[in-house]
């Protein structure tokens, strides 16, 4: 029978909704096949959340274990993989497009010599297998095909709707202890912190973003006050980071954070691709820019055109008042 | 360790503004009037490898796999402190897909250890900008027998290890990876440094070491390059000057945000 091996990664926070459309994907693609869906999990709390994976069409749970492996670790994970994978023989590996599903799946691809096909949105398997795949952070797709019997692949986050689909036979869980050389021991995380809960930029229902029209760091003053009546969180397009304006953890766009706010107001910011990508899943845009030209205007659903350091006091002054009527 | 020997690879990608336009063909991004960079990431890469050598001593040398047009980011590499630059050129016509990317690095990389010695640590950045694939870094490590990390955001040496530092959704990861070692870095690790007029005229003057690739082709075929469907979307504008004000409270509370 064909399998997919799909690996779950629950470790990581607010992971459900993204799991859940891993398994659509996942449980789709071994329809493709007729075959079942079975998953890897290196998490102890596995038995609590397999309910829940089996509703999204899992089959198989294999938990991963080894007394070594107290933590993430990209290469002994892959390894750990490898090892189900020789057991199963699936005809193909997948992840969630993330930071470690990408890690993880780039170290089991390279130990296997596959193919790696990341960002993935959807896939149709075969002799030749086919696949669109996200490029330029979103931007583009990419169709490629893929000359190989046993392709690794990640999926695009958001790259599908949810369904449930529940399997008739019952769920099996099989605990294997897996074998760490010391090699892939020596990039297992050492030590951990965790961040305080709280609202963060990829949290927050609204970001006040503000790019290089802003001027200087003494101009997001401005920025920080509007957020903070709205009880949200200000961000940055990357010509600003660039500038040391902000720190890079506060940057929207390709090569910072991609955020989905109910509004993110862009305040000063041309809408160049790189910025675009990170804030284009936002629910609604506001673009706040004297230029009526400017991409980011023409892209956003709403806009003004204005100097921000005359709006934006002024919308605050206005929220100020109304709050007090 | 002695003296530290860096290398990091880099990727020459088109820089596009607002659009990015495909030729006729549907093979690749039309690049006709758009200028050249790096990917930011390995931009990154380079300064993290500055900044150690800096504190360390050492040296540092960057690899690129790519046309002639590539020197201008390996002399942008020396620009801010690289001392050796090294390219492969493929006069094959095998595409640069991921597998065949990463055998030509990882052969090219073994090559200049056997001539020079081994280098301590390999830099690549955490995916390229154009068709972000990221995998080149892992799969050029493992062919050179190097543990990998992706998506570090800190390095510093400690001993015979280098500490590694990764953010993550939930908090800050931190490894500790001997040497010989390797890293695919992420912006924000560093603020990468400007070049000085001095730095670039040394740049001018280094030669570029040219490698040839013979490496096997990979699996991945691209079939075409497309831009997604963008609802065509009216802007409500809402208003002009600080006039707009009251309208934008409005849409506030339309939203239910206040």
């Amino acid at each position: 029978m064909s399998n997919i091996l799909v690996l779950i990664d629950s470790c990581e926070a607010d992971a459900t909704e993204t799991i859940n459309e891993l398994l659509t994907q996942g449980r789709n693609l071994a329809n493709q096949v007729n075959g079942s869906l079975e998953a890897i999990t290196f998490d102890p709390r596995h038995k609590e959340l397999a309910g829940a994976w089996a509703e999204h069409g899992v089959n198989v749970i294999h938990y991963l274990t080894n007394s070594a492996l107290h933590d993430y670790g990209p290469q002994a994970w892959a390894q750990g993989i490898v090892q189900i994978v020789s057991l199963v023989e699936p005809i193909s590996v997948i992840s969630c497009g993330s930071d470690r599903g990408h890690e993880v799946m780039a170290n089991v691809a390279a130990i296997l010599d596959a193919p790696f096909v990341s960002n993935c949105l959807s896939v149709t398997a075969g002799e030749r297998w086919q696949a669109s795949r996200l490029q330029w952070g979103g931007s583009l797709i990419e169709e490629v095909t893929v000359a190989s019997t046993f392709p690794v692949l990640s999926f695009a986050l958001h790259s599908c709707e949810t369904t449930l689909s529940k399997i008739s036979e019952p769920l099996k869980i099989i605990s294997h202890e897996i074998e760490l050389d010391t090699e892939s021991a020596k990039t297992i995380v050492i030590e951990r912190t965790e961040k305080p809960e709280g609202q963060s930029l990829e949290t927050s229902a609204v970001v006040v973003a503000g790019g290089r029209g802003v001027g200087s760091a003494d101009g997001f003053n401005v920025l920080e006050t509007l957020a903070k009546l709205l009880n949200g969180k200000v961000g940055c397009s990357r010509a600003v980071t660039n500038n040391g304006w902000r720190s890079h953890t506060d940057q929207v766009g390709q090569t910072g954070k991609r955020i989905a706010p109910d509004l993110y107001i862009a305040c000063g910011i041309s809408g160049a691709i790189q910025h675009w990508v990170g804030a284009m899943a936002s629910k609604n845009i506001l673009a706040i820019n004297t230029d009526p030209e400017a991409n980011m205007v023409k892209k956003a659903d709403y806009a003004v055109i204005a100097n921000l350091h005359e709006i934006i006091p002024a919308v605050s002054d206005e929220i100020v008042r109304r709050n007090g009527q | 360790m002695g003296v530290m020997r860096i290398l990091v690879c880099v990727k020459r990608v088109p820089a596009p503004g607002a659009k990015i336009v495909i030729t006729k063909d549907e093979q690749d991004i039309d690049s006709a009037h758009l200028g050249f960079t790096m990917s930011p990431h390995e931009e990154c890469a380079i300064e993290a490898a500055a900044q150690l050598v800096e504190q360390h001593g050492g040296e540092i040398t960057i690899l690129t796999a790519g046309s002639r047009a590539s020197d201008e980011q390996l002399r942008y590499a020396a620009s801010v402190g690289a001392g050796s630059l090294v390219r492969i050129e493929n006069n094959t016509g095998i595409d640069w897909d991921p597998q065949h990317t990463a055998r030509s690095l990882s052969t090219a990389v073994q090559a200049l250890e056997d001539e020079f010695g081994g280098y301590d640590l390999l830099l690549f950045g955490n995916e390229a900008a154009d068709t972000g694939g990221y995998q080149t870094g892992i799969r050029t490590a493992h062919l050179l027998g190097r543990p990998i990390v992706n998506a570090i955001n800190g390095i510093e040496i400690v001993g015979d290890s280098f500490v590694a530092r990764r953010e993550t959704p939930s908090g800050v990861e931190v490894y500790r990876v001997p040497t010989p070692a390797a890293f695919g870095v992420k912006e924000g690790i560093n603020l990468p440094r400007y070049p000085t007029m001095k730095g670039r005229l040394a740049s001018k003057k280094l030669s570029v070491a040219v490698v040839e690739d013979h490496s096997e082709p990979g699996e991945q075929c691209r079939v075409r390059l497309f831009r997604p469907n963008e609802a065509a979307k009216e802007t409500v504008i809402l208003g002009r000057d600080s006039e707009a004000a009251g309208a934008v409270v409005d849409l506030l509370e339309e939203l239910g945000l206040i």
